[in-house]
């Protein structure tokens, strides 16, 4: 079971974080197949969010067949992100260290990094739409 | 699906005064729905005329498909502005007082409640504090099993936990019981959290109205070189605009993606806009807006 919090300043909208919060739970093993969920009653009762904002988020996992919902029992994993994507973190993380190496010694500080890395990952995901 | 509250040409007049002219709204049904607006703006007159406290002067208003009035009070469950309680009753007294007046009080929700609550039903309402005061009037109000719940500024005089924890109680009762809920409020990060649908209530009028998550998804702030906001296209419907000499900033609503690579595009957070909406009523009403008595 895993456990879901809210910022309030990220300006993803609540039900957004949710689905976030289970893809990441997924992604780094944290819930297996089978795992269930928190019910939606136990998410609103923790974090004062609208009922409909869990189910929204839980049907959007559901259409992406990474949870299922059994009737009147709860919301259970189906498949986890681990597998393919967990293997290649290393040498991505290992790439990114590098480049930021790279950004320091050109004198980049904190700010104009992640202000790099935001504008291009912005064009590139432009790019993808378009 | 039938509307939880509609109201059309719906206005109030006390004496002279009219708190509420001409006001048109239409929310559904099983949502949760922040009303929001300024003070005066006539949130409370309009929510004390769904419940049938008052009566309309003009205009009409049904809830939950039927007008307004004594036959629908016991579908509605409504805790008023501040909470009133009846000071010198008991816990006790007020879930009896409840029992008898409700004909669906569903007494083990109301002792559980209180139960969980940590409150004594022997203590006076008088000596309760404004958290559990609240706490109450809620238990009092999802304890007759309502179909909607109405609450005017539940959480306002509450401090920080005793909000969080209230709100909490109310949006457990909304996944129980499947209300519908109207809540009027000031603070947006709480309408954020718990509403779903969003109606935004500027002098008698419904500004804007819809999904939260629909809102926040069509609403943009464009920044960029000056230019008129009046040869934006038109599925750029412009909120409100303000400039420099060298730079224009417009907040807009659209459907439609941004293609203009000259515009810097971000999101709104829901109190932009909320403000937004809330500030475009007022350039007129401005000038004639009594002066404060202090600057007197």
């Amino acid at each position: 079971m895993i456990e879901f919090h809210l910022d309030g300043r990220s300006g993803v909208s609540p039900y957004q974080q949710i689905v976030q919060q289970v893809r990441n739970a997924l992604r780094l093993g944290l819930l297996r197949e089978g795992d269930q969920l928190p019910t939606v009653k136990d998410v609103v009762a923790q974090l004062a969010i609208n009922p409909n904002t869990v189910l929204k988020a839980y049907r959007e996992l559901e259409h992406e067949g990474l949870v299922s919902a059994r009737p009147g029992r709860g919301t259970f994993v189906t498949r986890t992100l681990t597998d393919h994507s967990l293997a290649a973190h290393g040498p991505l993380r290992h790439d990114l260290q590098r480049w930021l190496t790279k950004a320091r010694k050109a004198g980049l500080d904190d700010e104009s990094i992640e202000a790099l890395f935001m504008t291009t990952f912005r064009t590139a995901a432009q790019e993808d739409i378009a | 699906m039938t509307a939880a509250l509609q109201a059309q040409g719906l206005g109030k007049k006390y004496g002279r005064r009219w708190a509420l002219t001409d006001c048109t709204l239409d929310v559904p049904a099983g949502r949760v729905v922040g009303l929001v607006g300024p003070n005066g703006a006539g949130k409370s007159t309009l929510l004390n005329l769904a419940v049938g406290m008052l009566t309309p002067t003009t205009g009409s208003i049904e809830v939950l498909g039927s007008p307004a009035g004594s036959s629908q009070l016991a579908r509605i469950g409504f805790v008023a502005q501040d909470t009133p309680t009846y000071a010198r009753l008991s816990i006790a007294d007020h879930l009896k007082l409840g029992a008898s007046l409700n004909p669906a009080w569903d007494k083990t929700l109301a002792t559980d409640r209180i139960e969980s609550l940590g409150l004594n039903p022997k203590q006076r309402a008088g000596r309760l504090s404004g958290g559990q005061r609240a706490q109450l009037a809620l238990t009092l109000g999802i304890a007759k099993r309502p179909e909607l719940l109405i609450l005017d500024e539940p959480v306002a005089a509450l401090d920080p936990l005793a909000r969080r924890e209230f709100l909490q109680d109310l949006m457990e009762a909304v996944a129980e019981h499947e209300l519908s809920v109207v809540l009027s409020s000031h603070l947006v990060s709480d309408v954020e959290r718990s509403c779903d649908y969003l109606v935004v209530l500027v002098d008698s009028r419904v500004q804007i109205a819809g999904d939260i998550d629909t809102l926040l998804a069509t609403h943009y702030r464009l920044v960029g070189p000056r230019r008129d906001e009046k040869s934006l296209p038109h599925n750029q419907h412009v909120i409100a605009a303000s400039h420099t000499d060298r730079q224009s900033t417009v907040l807009i609503r659209t459907d439609e993606p941004i293609l203009d690579p000259a515009w810097t595009v971000t999101q709104l957070t829901l109190e932009d806009v909320v403000l937004a909406y809330m500030g475009r009523s007022s350039p007129s009403k401005q000038n004639d807006r009594p002066v404060l008595e202090v600057q007197r």
